[in-house]
């Protein structure tokens, strides 16, 4: 149980007692989780825990995999997201997702950035521009593409495309901004530019990071959960996590002793 | 031991070379029979002359690569869209035991002879155009339709293909951004799989200009150039089938040059393809 209940009202995605199977494979047991708003939650734990599951049942990608069911439930905002109501394309608005490789799609840079307001129906030029805008530069990408926004996304470097697919999830204005292991294929450049762009996001959104890299969920994030095997093992203010895990499998991973 | 092992790679080697042969030599025989002839009438005269009359001397044959051209087209105009929807709802849309049905289906429809496809153009297809539309019913419409139904097998497979190596994860990108399936579908996939629909179509094409029997048994074989498609027409194809076995002298040779004139067609078309798969195998 976590200690947070000052901002009990306040909490954004509420996760509970989340069970997913694939087929006959449990890939996360019986998990509860909160994100607040305008945190950034880190996810960390060795492969196969049960992050990336976590990440795609939350924005209900699996929902087409016919061997995918879950147990227990997922609110934002206090309302089910699994709600036979909810409009599903609207839900994936509500809450953007980067994964962990760079997903430009084989159109222009500008065009990528605004094709999530496009499928939403935004016409207007100026405001397409303008969101353009905005979201490159909170993605950190801006004054490397400004004079060539009508080139090809996929001519960009690995680094330049990741940050691309951040801020044409920004674009489409999420309220929770989750990325899978962003930074994986990147250099410690890249990794940093998007730390920065994640730190300064937080004011005005409420981000999900996951990644298997423990130096990163330590410099980048304000809380961090630890999974095991489909287990959330412990989860709470990142440094008290870092300094002073309460548990021993906790301290095994962040040492390094596996994963 | 190694003896053994040497001999049997120059076999297989010999092997492989041999359909190589085949292929060069059934080049060269038909271009060294077909060329004179192009070059004494003249190669514009022989490719544009509208008046095919070999006994006569007039070696015109316009309108046989017109025919071609004509069928071909309405081929591809019936065999794409419908090929690429089956392509999309196979790969995309079906549930797997929909798919697993269509699929063999779609194989048994390759499977086909032609005969049989121009048997059933003339019962029930010629009638049905000859009184819903008029004219002859033997035409180029019956021709197009046929030949539309018999590439689809084709389009469909490599259509098939080109959307299978969409990389999912454009497919989840688009849906994380609240695209509905159908608009991923229209917005991501078919424009990521452009250069290999494009190649179904052009290996579709190829198939479709070289078919010759099921073309003959309902196209009417008339030489004039056709002007709409309920006209009957002759392809370049169907003029060597009908004529080969009569021609003799420079009628023989015009057929040959005929051949000639389809074999660069063809290869044209295997030349692009060719190109397109190379370029989307390099391309990520």
């Amino acid at each position: 149980m976590e200690l947070h209940d000052r901002r009990e009202e306040k909490c954004k995605l509420r996760v509970e007692n989340l069970s997913v199977f694939y087929g006959a494979v449990q890939a996360i047991k019986s998990l509860s989780l909160r994100v607040y708003p305008n945190e950034i939650l880190g996810i960390t734990g060795p492969s196969s825990g049960g992050k990336t599951s976590l990440l795609h049942t939350i924005n209900r990608l699996n929902d087409r995999i016919p061997t995918y069911r879950h147990e227990g439930r997922v609110l934002l905002d206090g309302d089910d997201i699994y709600h036979p109501d909810v409009d599903v394309n609207q839900l994936r608005r509500r809450i953007g997702i980067v994964f962990d490789l760079p997903t430009p799609l084989p159109k222009t840079i500008f065009e990528n950035v605004v094709f999530g307001l496009r499928v939403a129906g935004v016409r207007n030029r100026t405001v397409l521009q303008e969101r353009t805008e905005q979201a490159l530069r909170d993605a950190i990408l801006w004054d490397e593409v400004k004079d060539r926004l009508n080139q090809p996304a996929l001519r960009l470097s690995g680094g330049q495309q990741q940050r691309l697919s951040i801020a044409r999830a920004l674009a489409a204005q999420p309220e929770i901004v989750m990325l899978d292991e962003p930074c994986s294929g990147l250099d410690p450049i890249s990794t940093l530019k998007i730390e920065q762009a994640l730190w300064d996001l937080k004011e005005r959104y409420t981000i999900v990071l996951v990644s298997q890299n423990v130096q990163q969920t330590s410099r980048a994030t304000d809380r961090a959960a630890f999974l095991l095997m489909g287990e959330l093992v412990e989860c709470g203010p990142t440094a008290e996590m870092f300094t002073n895990p309460r548990d021993s499998r906790t301290a095994d991973f962040l040492e390094g002793r596996f994963g | 031991m190694r003896l053994r092992e040497f001999v049997i790679e120059k076999l297989l080697f010999i092997a492989a070379l041999s359909s190589l042969a085949v292929l060069a030599l059934i080049a060269v025989f038909v271009f060294i029979e077909g060329t004179p002839i192009m070059l004494r009438e003249g190669l514009g005269s022989f490719l544009l002359g509208a008046k095919w009359a070999p006994t006569k001397g007039s070696f015109g044959i316009l309108p046989m690569i017109m025919g071609s051209i004509w069928v071909t087209v309405g081929a591809l105009l019936i065999a794409g869209p419908v090929g690429v929807a089956c392509a999309v709802f196979l790969v995309e849309i079906a549930p797997r035991q929909v798919a697993d049905v269509v699929r063999p289906a779609i194989q048994l429809l390759a499977g086909i002879p032609s005969v049989v496809y121009g048997f059933i153009g003339i019962v029930v297809l010629v009638p049905f155009i000859r009184e819903t539309f008029g004219g002859p019913g033997l035409s180029i419409l019956s021709a197009a339709i046929i030949l539309g139904v018999m590439v689809l097998p084709t389009v469909i497979s490599i259509a098939q293909n080109a959307l299978e190596a969409v990389p999912v994860e454009y497919k989840q990108g688009a849906l994380a951004l609240g695209c509905t399936h159908w608009q991923t579908i229209l917005l991501v996939i078919l424009p990521t799989a452009r250069t290999g629909l494009i190649t179904a179509l052009v290996l579709g094409m190829g198939r479709a200009v070289g078919e010759t029997m099921a073309v003959i048994m309902v196209v009417g074989n008339a030489v004039k150039l056709p002007i709409n498609p309920l006209d009957p027409a002759r392809t370049l194809t169907s003029n060597i089938a009908l004529e080969m076995a009569y021609a003799a002298g420079a009628h023989r040779e015009a057929l040959f040059a005929t051949g000639v004139v389809l074999f660069v067609f063809i290869m044209i078309l295997n030349a692009l393809a060719n190109m397109r798969l190379r370029r989307r195998g390099s391309h990520r």
